[in-house]
């Protein structure tokens, strides 16, 4: 049995599945009714000068047959009292001890950030979640994006949450820098014991086209809100990679951005995360996704000969490199199985129009069409538009070529296979 | 309205849809599942090649005016051809889903609900051509020809239907199954049909009676002939004109037309093993009848019929008697008939001495086949006749000048798109023959 128990920065949880700072995460019913349904840790709706929210606060961005595969929302922090949040973070952790509670807080001031801070350990609470990164509302305040873009400001706020707190201290970035890199290095220099990432990304969710506003429509008016959910998730993991990667951060990360199932999960684990944070996921179904979440995980464990987290956490950072570092000799070409093909000819439009031109119509009495593999490229797009799980294979080709990849090529010369698809 | 109004009353309208009409979000859903094919297989098997993938992601994407319109473009009676298809053997048969075990797109619910949406909008997509000032006389008014008639018009040709019965809508009016389209329904797609405007229907008039060919060819510069197939072939068995037994598709026309009761009916044998002998077992089950027998003379391998309408009839509750064909029908003291006499057959379809038997029956309805009506051309100097069915070439022209012809009475009955694919090549050809081409 893999043990799924999570450290991420010392705060530790039965497994490393947390709600994120967010709607689900709100009040004490609900972190609990959380715990219950599997959930290991939850972090705290983020806390701060209670706000006034508006109405129509969220929209998504949804394609034909699948609804809401992004979310953006334009709320603010908590428009709950300090107070009530505090006494049900109190009652939580005292009924749920094993569990891991993080208190998300933004505030402006010095005397602020020490305040609630005291206030916030009071509570319990197994560490504190700095919300750098909202980046709507609150950036025009001074706060959330508007210091998670200010390494300078991030890595001094940080020092003084780090001062004035006796547990640990993760930094939530924002994704609205155009590298994540200086703002990871930055909350590391501060003391974070680790970092939270992604928040939201600016976004405008959608227009109405006959009001001509933008979504979600505040009356006759609209603002840029964050972006999340699905979506998103291929852009959190780049940044989660990027900092995992980086010889000079070294610090726990807990992935948040699009995690909708175990699967999800696995891909942000083995890019470097010490845990999982989820938010939409658990706004457009519920608690309950988590008991595949945990089941799948565990199962991916077992049949990868994982035994604990630690051992498969960032599995897949040695291979991510540079694409100069790619070898430009390794060739391969699509391959039909014509047992397997129903002939609907997505791949041979997708290849004409999008591609090489070299899927041509199948022949009088089959319904297959035919890859010119002398001019495939290997590009993967006609794999890719097929509806038929395993019926192209991207085989490769043996071409008699020593690896080679660019940085080989400029360097030692290397000798290069000659161009395909390039006439 | 060119229709003469239907009577309320009339008995088709106890049937309801058996394929139901889909709501905005399951049409949503279904289109959204559609691969979007390249060459799709679903295209090819449709007769007049509606680009299905592409009115398909219309619906999907909202756009259902412009789905509509592909629709239309390739089929005006897409509306029709929606309910009615055999969709299981054309193109959701085809469909590449059906390879995958998935179950295959619902072509057809997808093709009315966009139809539907375009009728009850009051959309109209196309106009007439700029008049030509030449004319074209159309026999009936079945879907052969208002597909013609209506090509024809887009290329600002005028055209004179000429229709026999004081309907108009051909078969799909008067023949097809309620629980896929009523009269009603057929008068509606008729006047969306005539809305291009420039189309003149003259109902009551039998051509070759009221008006002879001499006198259309005077008036026109060109002939249509979309009339169809004749009444019910006949048994010629004795028994046969007993009050009780009929033709299945004259039954099903005063069915769709009046009202009708079958009380006293309480055993129906309908004889036949084709579509239209489903069509009227299913009918028979649906307006009451307790006990309703298919009698064929091959087994149900060998029926013509669609295996998915027999499959439909059996879980309606409808028996088939195999390999025995009726001899005679014999009368009750009514005087109506109350039985039919059989004779088994072999499996070479030749009678097994001794083995006859009586089914009761107070309704018998003969479903063996339409007549040909090609008699009526025959005469005309030029005009092919093969088997009963008129010859053309691949346009649907006859060997006589001017004269075109689609439909049953060209194809020896096939489907509603059928006649509307073949009446819109013909008016293709039409307007080549015209216009100097031909
Ligand atoms: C019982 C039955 C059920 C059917 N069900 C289906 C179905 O579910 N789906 C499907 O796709 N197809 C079905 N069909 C077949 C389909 O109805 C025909 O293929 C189609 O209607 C043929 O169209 P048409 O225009 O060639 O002929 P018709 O629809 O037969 O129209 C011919 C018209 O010409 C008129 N006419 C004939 N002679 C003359 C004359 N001398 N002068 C003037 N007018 C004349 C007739 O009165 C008639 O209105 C069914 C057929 C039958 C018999
Ligand atoms: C409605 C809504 C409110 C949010 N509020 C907060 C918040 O108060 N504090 C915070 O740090 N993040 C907040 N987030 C961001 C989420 O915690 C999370 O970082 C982001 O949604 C990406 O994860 P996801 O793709 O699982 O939703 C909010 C997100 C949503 C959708
Ligand atoms: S891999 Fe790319 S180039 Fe090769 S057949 Fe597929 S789409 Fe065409
Ligand atoms: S996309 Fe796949 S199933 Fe479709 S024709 Fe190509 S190989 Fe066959
Ligand atoms: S074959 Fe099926 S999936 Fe493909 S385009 Fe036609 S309906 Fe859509």
């Amino acid at each position: 049995m893999p043990d799924l128990s999570s450290n991420t920065g010392g705060i530790r949880s039965p497994n490393p599945f947390w709600l994120a700072s967010a709607p689900p995460a709100n009040s004490g019913g609900q972190v609990q009714r959380a715990f219950d349904a599997g959930w290991g840790g939850a972090v705290w709706k983020t806390l701060g000068q209670p706000i006034q929210n508006v109405s129509s606060r969220f929209g998504a961005h949804s394609v034909a047959g699948a609804k809401a595969i992004g979310f953006n929302n334009i709320e603010l922090i908590t428009d709950r009292s300090l107070e009530t949040n505090f006494r049900e973070i109190y009652d939580t952790k005292k009924k749920y001890p094993k569990n891991a509670v993080i208190v998300s807080l933004m505030v402006e001031t010095r005397e602020e950030w020490r305040d609630i801070i005291k206030r916030s350990v009071d509570t319990g609470a197994d560490g504190l979640e700095l919300n750098f990164g909202c980046p709507h509302g609150m950036c025009e305040r001074g706060m959330g994006s508007a210091v998670g873009q200010e390494p300078k400001v991030n890595q001094e706020i940080t020092s003084w949450a780090v001062e004035y707190s006796s547990i640990p201290v993760l930094v939530k970035l924002t994704p609205n820098v155009s590298d994540i890199l200086p703002h990871g290095l930055a909350a590391k220099r501060g003391g974070a014991h680790g970092v939270s990432l992604i928040n939201t990304i600016k976004s405008i969710i959608s227009v109405d086209i006959d009001r001509m506003v933008p979504n979600p429509r505040v009356d006759g008016m609209s603002t840029n809100g964050g972006y999340c959910g699905q979506a998103v998730k291929p852009i959190a993991m780049h940044m989660v990679a990027a900092l995992a990667r980086d010889e000079r951060f070294r610090l726990p990360i807990s992935g948040i951005g699009g995690i909708s199932n175990w699967r999800d999960a696995v891909e942000f684990i083995l890019l470097g995360s010490s845990s999982v944070q989820v938010c939409t996921e658990v706004m457009l179904r519920g608690f309950r996704v988590v008991e595949d979440m945990i089941e799948g995980l565990e199962e991916y464990m077992r049949t990868h000969g994982f035994a604990n987290l630690d051992a498969m956490i960032g599995r897949a950072i040695p291979k991510y490199s540079e694409w100069g570092n790619l070898d430009l000799n390794y060739e391969t070409v699509a391959k039909i199985d014509p047992a397997l093909c129903i002939g609907c000819n997505k791949c041979m439009i997708a290849c004409e129009d999008g591609a090489h031109q070299c899927i041509h119509p199948a022949p009088a009495g089959s319904r297959v069409p035919v890859v010119d593999e002398a001019e495939c490229v290997g590009c993967n797009l006609c794999q890719i538009v097929c509806p038929v799980e395993g019926c192209i294979d991207m085989a490769q080709v043996d071409n008699g070529f020593t690896p080679a990849s660019w940085n080989q090529f400029v360097e030692e010369g290397r000798v290069l296979r000659p161009k395909k698809g390039a006439h | 309205m060119v229709s003469t109004p239907l009577d309320p009353n009339r008995a088709e309208s106890v049937f309801a849809d058996f394929k139901g009409e889909y709501t905005t979000e399951q049409a949503t859903l279904e289109a959204s599942r559609c691969l979007y094919c390249s060459d799709a297989p679903c295209v090819k098997a449709c007769p007049t090649h509606i680009d299905i993938p592409q009115f398909i992601r219309k619906i999907a994407t909202g756009n259902l005016k412009g789905s509509a319109r592909t629709i239309f473009d390739a089929n005006i009676l897409g509306m029709s051809c929606a309910r009615v298809c055999p969709v299981e053997t054309l193109c959701v048969g085809d469909c590449v889903y059906n390879l995958l075990h998935v179950p295959p797109i619902q072509i057809g619910k997808l093709q009315r609900y966009a139809t539907d949406h375009a009728y009850a909008e009051g959309w109209r997509f196309f106009e007439a051509g700029v008049d030509t000032g030449k004319t074209v006389a159309l026999l009936g008014a079945g879907p052969a020809s208002l597909a013609c008639a209506h090509e024809l018009r887009r290329r600002g040709h005028g055209c004179t239907v000429y229709e026999k019965r004081p309907v108009v809508g051909g078969l799909n009016s008067t023949g097809v199954a309620p629980y896929k389209m009523k009269a009603d329904r057929a008068a509606d797609e008729v006047d969306w049909v005539l809305g291009i405007g420039g189309i003149d229907v003259v109902t009551g008039v039998n051509v070759g009676e009221q008006v002879s060919f001499k006198e259309l060819e005077a008036r026109h510069d060109a002939v249509f002939l979309g009339m169809g197939l004749g009444p019910d072939t006949r048994l010629r068995v004795p028994g046969e004109d007993l009050p009780g037994v009929r033709g299945a598709v004259d039954f099903i026309e005063e069915m769709k037309l009046t009202p009708m009761s079958l009380a006293g009916v309480k055993h129906a044998v309908v004889i036949g093993g084709g579509n239209t002998a489903l069509d009227a077992v299913r009918e028979a089950r649906g307006l009451g009848v307790g006990h309703v027998v298919m009698l064929y003379r091959g087994d149900e391998a060998a029926m013509s019929g669609y295996a998915h309408e027999w499959a439909a009839a059996k879980v309606e509750g409808v028996r088939a008697e195999w390999r025995a064909v009726a001899i005679g029908f014999e009368a009750g003291a009514d005087g109506r008939v109350s039985g039919v006499l059989c004779q088994r057959l072999d499996e070479r379809r030749h009678p097994i001495a001794g083995e006859t038997f009586t089914m009761s029956a107070e309704l018998v309805l003969v479903a063996i086949g339409q007549s040909k009506l090609a008699g009526l051309v025959q005469s005309l100097g030029g005009i092919e006749v093969h088997h009963g069915r008129v010859v053309t070439d691949e346009r649907g022209a006859t060997g006589r000048k001017g004269y075109f012809a689609g439909g049953d009475c060209r194809n020896g009955g096939k489907e509603v798109v059928n006649a509307a694919a073949e009446g819109k090549a013909a008016a293709q050809a039409i307007h080549a023959y015209l216009t100097g081409g031909l």
